[in-house]
């Protein structure tokens, strides 16, 4: 997988977005202070927001191209999404939340099935919860699930575990390295956790007020 | 009560009902569109969906008079097309009840929607869900109790509605006679005493109605 962001300018509230990047590693962090605009590089790359200028391209597709008023609903992206809160449905049980985005014309193997997805992020015992009743990690975990089972090209995580503290994030690094590894889906992983880089990430970008500012191993960028 | 003071109950009631369910469709889908979209005239539309709020009722009866009569622009047409009359009906009384109830709806569905976190709905999209699909199992269930809750508010406004209604629909016994007109035509003859079972009546159903409202708008509900 490949994600080629071109003279990409969103406006912001008080800067712009100002990008011009390649994403080819398994797990790429994005790091910076808050309000560098980390979740709106998120929110464009997923099709949430839309850039004034720029293009956007995944493996060989152009999603997104101002010059040419190109503009792939998020629905056709297949970019998955895990936002800092979550965003569990909290009006479907886990199960219903695992199935929303379940497409299983989309399946290539059968890695990308409710029980084998549930068996890996071990919430089989949650499936008839409600999301509401279940902790902080659980919800994570259901979370990266119901990412998972989209079967998406690309999964965007942002900031998910900021607000676990680090016993528990610790437990949840190896959840996030069998997507890597078991369902091959490359990540772009925002974060302001230096921990969290250096145990998750191949390659990290830096952002600040906009603009990437460097990039590197987790190692050079905090040296 | 007499026979003919629980036909006015039962009256009044079913037409309540049935102005409540008429608006309830265009009601939700105004309401999300001013909550959720952005579109030319959105201002326009927001100010005439409120407009029976502060329009003298006597005018807006004179308004609808004017419009469905029989030599009106609609009621030409609707006396044409499918043979309705429509001034001084039940129906008559239905449309005023409509009109004048549509605001409260549409108040409160659009702060229902607002109160839902528009990050589920893009979560939705990116799970590849269609704008219906978001519409249909993510914005109206969480916006559920706030609709039921505008419902209850339409059909209370509904049961008491008079000044349109004497206009557009007169106070014809047996036919358009509700429990406030016929309130007010006793009080006119002099019948206080045959006004009053109406006026506990009508009391009683419109504080049960808001009390419901109350309860289904209070009890917690997901975010």
């Amino acid at each position: 997988m490949s994600l080629q962001l071109r003279n990409i300018r969103l406006p912001l509230a008080d800067f712009a977005l100002e990008t011009d990047a390649m994403f080819d590693w398994p797990i790429t962090g994005i790091f910076g202070p808050s309000g560098a605009g980390k979740t709106s590089l998120l929110d464009l790359i997923a099709g949430l927001r839309r850039p004034v200028a720029g293009a956007v391209k995944l493996d060989d597709k152009v999603i997104f191209d101002a010059a040419n008023r190109l503009n792939l609903p998020p629905r056709l992206r297949r970019i998955g999404y895990v936002p800092q809160d979550l965003a569990l449905f909290p009006h479907l049980k886990v199960r219903a939340n695992l199935l929303y985005g379940y497409r299983p014309a989309l399946i290539e193997n059968e890695l990308f099935t409710l029980g084998h997805v549930a068996g890996v992020m071990e919430i089989t015992p949650l499936l008839e919860r409600n999301v509401t009743t279940l902790s902080g990690g659980e919800q994570q975990r259901v979370a990266f699930a119901r990412a998972i089972l989209s079967a998406p090209r690309l999964l965007l995580l942002d900031e998910p575990m900021s607000s676990l503290d680090s016993r528990l994030k610790k437990r949840l690094i190896p959840f996030l390295l069998r997507i890597r590894d078991e369902f091959r889906i490359p990540l772009i992983y925002v974060t302001h956790d230096a921990a969290e880089l250096v145990a998750l990430c191949d390659e990290v970008l830096m952002l600040e007020r906009g603009q990437l500012i460097g990039r590197g191993s987790p190692a050079d960028v905090l040296a | 009560m007499t026979a003919e003071a629980w036909q006015i109950v039962f009256f009044t009631i079913e037409v309540s009902a049935l102005s409540t369910l008429l608006i309830l469709p265009l009601g939700v889908a105004v309401a999300w569109l001013i909550a959720r979209r952005e579109w030319p005239g959105k201002a326009v539309v927001e100010t005439m969906a409120m407009l029976p709020l502060f329009v003298p009722p006597v005018a807006t009866g004179l308004l609808l008079l004017m419009l469905f009569s029989r030599r009106g622009p609609l009621g030409s047409m609707l006396q044409r097309g499918f043979g309705w009359d429509i001034v001084f009906t039940w129906r008559a009384v239905v449309l005023a009840c409509a009109v004048m109830s549509f605001p409260l709806l549409v108040r409160t569905a659009q702060a229902a929607f607002e109160g839902v976190s528009a990050r589920f709905e893009d979560i939705a999209r990116t799970l590849g869900a269609s704008e219906w699909r978001v519409f249909a199992t993510i914005s109206l269930p969480l916006a559920a109790r706030g609709i039921v809750a505008g419902a209850v508010l339409a059909f209370a406004r509904a049961m008491g509605e008079f000044g349109a209604t004497a206009i557009v629909a007169g106070m014809i016994p047996r036919k358009t006679m509700t429990i406030s007109l016929s309130i007010y035509q006793n009080i006119q003859l002099g019948h206080d005493a045959a006004a009053l079972p109406l006026l506990f009546v009508s009391i009683g159903i419109v504080f049960i109605t808001v009390l419901c409202g109350q309860i289904i708008t209070m009890r917690k509900r997901p975010r």
